[in-house]
Parts: structure tokens; sequence; C-alpha cells
């Protein structure tokens, strides 16, 4: 496969910083807020941002359900915090009327981990990533409360509260997804991960 | 932005990277003035990122005069309980206790605002010292690099809020892009002088002539009333848009604030905005901003 167009999804959120991390991860990156858009992209991130707004946008300008046939068709999509939202079969502490696009078979819970005086950074290891721990930012975010088996379990943090540890990085398939926003830290090596799995998808 | 493998071993709050990318979140996107639960519920609705919560708009703020301060705390507690987005609210400038009050009550963001009245003629608060992030007004390159020495992890173009008449918006943010502009032009040399021009300090300048850009989020804010002036900012490089007295003054808020959503996302698509923009009812009346005497300007308050 050549060099692979991945689109991050650009109706609200943090656009400019995944676009800037795919590049430095040599794919094409580009923008979609248009279904024709969608259609000529080999996979998608769907950016952090304020979910609620998100969905609704993609439901008003008729991304929802290309959203879905082309998550069903095998197309890789990397989602962070918001992005992990949008992906999730069934979410908590959503709106009533709040619509994800789904995919991986897990429960998230929204704004888990606080309001923003609760946001926080912290290492954190990763499962399939050499090196040193990546940086987790994590801003209002949602945790993984339930994953069904066929999900990989990529990384966690302690709980605050317990013995537990919390959910915060998740594959099923083709579908990659982190609570924490690496594209916020300038290492580039989780988005590394996504290009390789969108090149073993295209060959 | 580099890693810090070393510090982060413990979950950290509060730092620099968390506040200012609180602010990264909400690019794109509408933050709304509301002066209640229903009018929060009614933001959200619309697809607003954020509320901004306060007891007067600036609309009204100026039409009744006097000192205008920090909302109630439970109104504010109110409106963080009636929405999942997150809640704004504002305090004084250098009204140091009043962020104390507001950061205790669990607000995502603090707006150290122009539209109240300043506590403090001199200095602005100290942002350093809170965990909860701030946002700030400027008109210029100067100011808005002064608030980020003082820890704002967000700027907004200060505008001429409540008048509905977006022509101050336009004025400060172009005078930031230009000067920013100005900035990429400058060899090492220059960039010592443009910091003593700019009142501001030589490294933050040095990194705007780096960047071509802010080191944090840059939104619009004071002034814009309807669908095409919120893309008139986007276009005119603001990341978003706040809107005070321009949606709740307004014929049909819930209808208004949808289409100002829609027109920040396609902000460059003039079909979009041309149907955002039909039948919304009346706008708010707005101000001549030329006929609006120096005392009554907010833009002036805060240096």
């Amino acid at each position: 496969m050549s060099t692979p167009t991945i689109g991050v999804l650009a109706l609200q959120g943090d656009v400019r910083e995944h676009l800037v991390a795919l590049a430095a991860a040599d794919a094409l990156a580009r923008p979609v807020r248009r279904p024709e858009e969608l259609a000529e992209v080999d996979a998608l991130v769907m950016p952090g941002g304020e979910s609620t707004t998100i969905s609704k946008l993609a439901v008003l300008f008729g991304l929802m359900d290309p959203l879905r046939e082309r998550v069903a068709g095998g197309m890789p999509v990397y989602g962070t915090c918001a992005g992990m939202i949008l992906l999730a079969d069934k979410i908590l502490d959503g709106r009533d009327d709040q619509e994800t696009v789904g995919g991986i078979d897990m429960t998230v819970r929204r704004n888990a981990f606080g309001r923003q005086n609760e946001s926080f950074e912290t290492a954190i290891p990763f499962v399939g990533l050499a090196g040193d721990p990546v940086t987790g930012v994590f801003i209002r975010a949602p945790w993984v409360e339930a994953v069904g088996a066929g999900v990989e379990v990529l990384a966690e943090v302690p709980a605050a509260d317990g013995p537990d540890a919390r959910i915060v990085a998740v594959r099923q398939g083709n579908l990659l997804a982190t609570s924490f926003h690496p594209e916020l830290t300038g290492d580039h090596r989780v988005h590394e991960y996504f290009v390789r799995m969108v090149e073993a998808a295209g060959r | 932005m580099s890693t810090t493998p070393t510090s982060a071993e413990q979950p950290q709050v509060g730092t620099a990277r968390v506040k200012r990318g609180m602010a990264e979140q909400l690019k794109g996107g509408v933050i709304m003035d509301v002066v209640n639960a229903e009018q929060a519920k009614i933001a959200e609705d619309a697809g607003a990122v954020a509320v901004m919560a306060l007891e007067r708009v600036p609309a009204d703020i100026r039409k009744d005069g006097g000192v205008a301060r920090m909302s109630d705390p439970n109104m504010i507690e109110e409106i963080i309980a009636a929405v999942s987005i997150p809640v704004m609210a504002k305090s004084r400038i250098g009204h140091f206790v009043e962020a104390q009050v507001l950061q205790s009550l669990g607000v995502d963001y603090i707006d150290e605002s122009e539209v109240l009245t300043p506590a403090d003629e001199v200095n602005h608060s100290d942002k350093w010292a809170f965990t909860t992030p701030f946002v700030c007004g400027a008109t210029n390159l100067g100011e808005a690099l002064r608030r980020i020495a003082e820890g704002a992890a967000m700027i907004r173009s200060k505008g001429e809020a409540g008048t509905g008449n977006v022509v101050e918006a336009v004025r400060h943010l172009r005078q930031i892009k230009n000067e920013i502009a100005k900035l990429r032009g400058f060899d090492n040399n220059e960039l010592y002088a443009a910091a003593k021009e700019l009142r501001a300090p030589y490294e933050l300048v040095r990194e705007v002539a780096e960047l071509g850009k802010l080191p944090v989020v840059l939104f619009s804010a004071g002034g814009v009333a309807t669908p095409a002036d919120a893309a008139l900012m986007r276009q005119l490089g603001a990341e978003g848009v706040f809107v005070g007295s321009g949606i709740f003054k307004s014929g049909d808020p819930a209808k208004r604030a949808a289409a100002i959503v829609k027109a920040t996302t396609f902000y460059d698509d003039p079909k979009i905005i041309a149907d955002a923009s039909r039948n919304l009812g009346e706008a708010m009346v707005g101000i001549n901003c030329d006929t609006l005497p120096e005392t009554e300007r907010y833009a002036n308050r805060g240096w």
C-alpha cells in the first residue's frame, strides 16, 4: 500500500493537533467534514472535543450513517477522548439523545475522571509500544467501564479510590480508542501505531 | 511541546498542558452566555461546546449600570448540575478571591473578564496559582502575551461585549494576527526590541515568532450576533467563538444558537451559512460602537 490517506473528523475539537501528529507519522492527513470527503480517505481519526457537539453535527450533516457503514466495512478508526465515546457501542452519563457511531464492544463512561479540576497527566505503559511509557493527558476524560470478549486492553491507570485499574486504551480489530490525548504531547508513537494498523488493513 | 516522562510518575493536575489542552478540545466550537439552568440546556441542545454562567448578559450589564460582580454560587451550581458540557464563569479582573470561589465550585474555566467591573486597576490575578484554567481577553498581541505570562491558558478577543456589533472583535483579532505575522519576519536581533515594544516577556515573543501563532488557543468574543459574524471571526483566524448577549437577547434563541454552531463549523461554506441564516427571527438590537462613550467601553478595561 502506498502512503495511506487518513482523515480527521473536523466537525469540532483538536483537529489540528491530530493532522500534525499523523503527518509526523508519515500519513497523508486531511480534515473530513462531509460524506464525500469521508469516502476519499483510507482511515479516520475522531479527535478530542465535546462529544455531544460532534455527535449532533454528525447527525445534522448526514455523516452518522456513512460513518457506521465505513466502520462496518472495516475502515480503521482511532478515537481520542470524545472520539472514544463515539466509537463505543454503549455510553453512560451521556445525553439521552446522544448517538454514537459504535463499533467497539465496550461501555464508556463520559467525564468519568471528573471535571476540569480533576484533569491530569501521568505516565502509562502501552501494550505494543516499545520504549518509555506514553504520557497520558486526561481532560474531563472518559474511561472504559466494560469490554466484550473481542476487545484487547492496551492501557490502564490505577483507580484513585481503590485497587482496581481503569481501562483507558483499547483495540478491537481495526478500531483503536484512548481516553487520553497523545496528540497534545509531541510523542507520535500512538499515531504511528495507528498508521501501522491502517497499512496492515490495506494489505 | 516536550514530554515529561520523569515528572509524570504520579498523576499531576493543573499542569499547563492540561489547562491549555482543555481549550484545544473547545476548538471549532461555540461557547454561549447563559443566566440560568433553562438557558444552559437550550445551549447544550443547540450544540454549544461549553456555557458561560453569569447573572446578567453584557447587554443587560450595560443597561443596568452599577458594579458587575461574580455570579451567585447557587446559580452557578444549578447550571453545573443542569448540563453535561463544561461550565465557565467570570471573575472580575484582579479579584483573585472571586476566582478562588469559582475554583471551589468546580467550574471548568474561569474568565477573568472586562465585562465585570475591575477590582484592581494595576494587577490581574496570578493565574498560575490555580488548578482551574483561565481565559482572558486581549485587544492586541502584547496584552495577550502579558495574560499568558500571568498564566492564562486561553485567549479571546475582547470585542465590545453587549453591543451586538462585531466591529471591535474584528479589530482586535486583526491586530493580534497582524502583529504575529510581523514577528514572523523578524530576525533574532529584532525580537528583543519587539518584546520591549510589546511589553511582553522575550521568551513568549520568541515562541510566537517560531510557532506563527499564540502558544494557547485563540477565540473571538464580543459582539457576535449572527451565524455570518461567527463565520467571519473564524475566517479571520479565531479558533472558535464566544457568543454573549447575541443568543438570548434575540427573538428565537434555540434556533439562533443552533445556526451559529453550524456556521462556526462550516465557516468557509457560504451555502451552509446562508441556510443557517434563514428565518432566525429578530437579532439583538445592537449598539454602534462609535457612539459609545470611552467610559462605557469594556475593551479599555485591563492593561
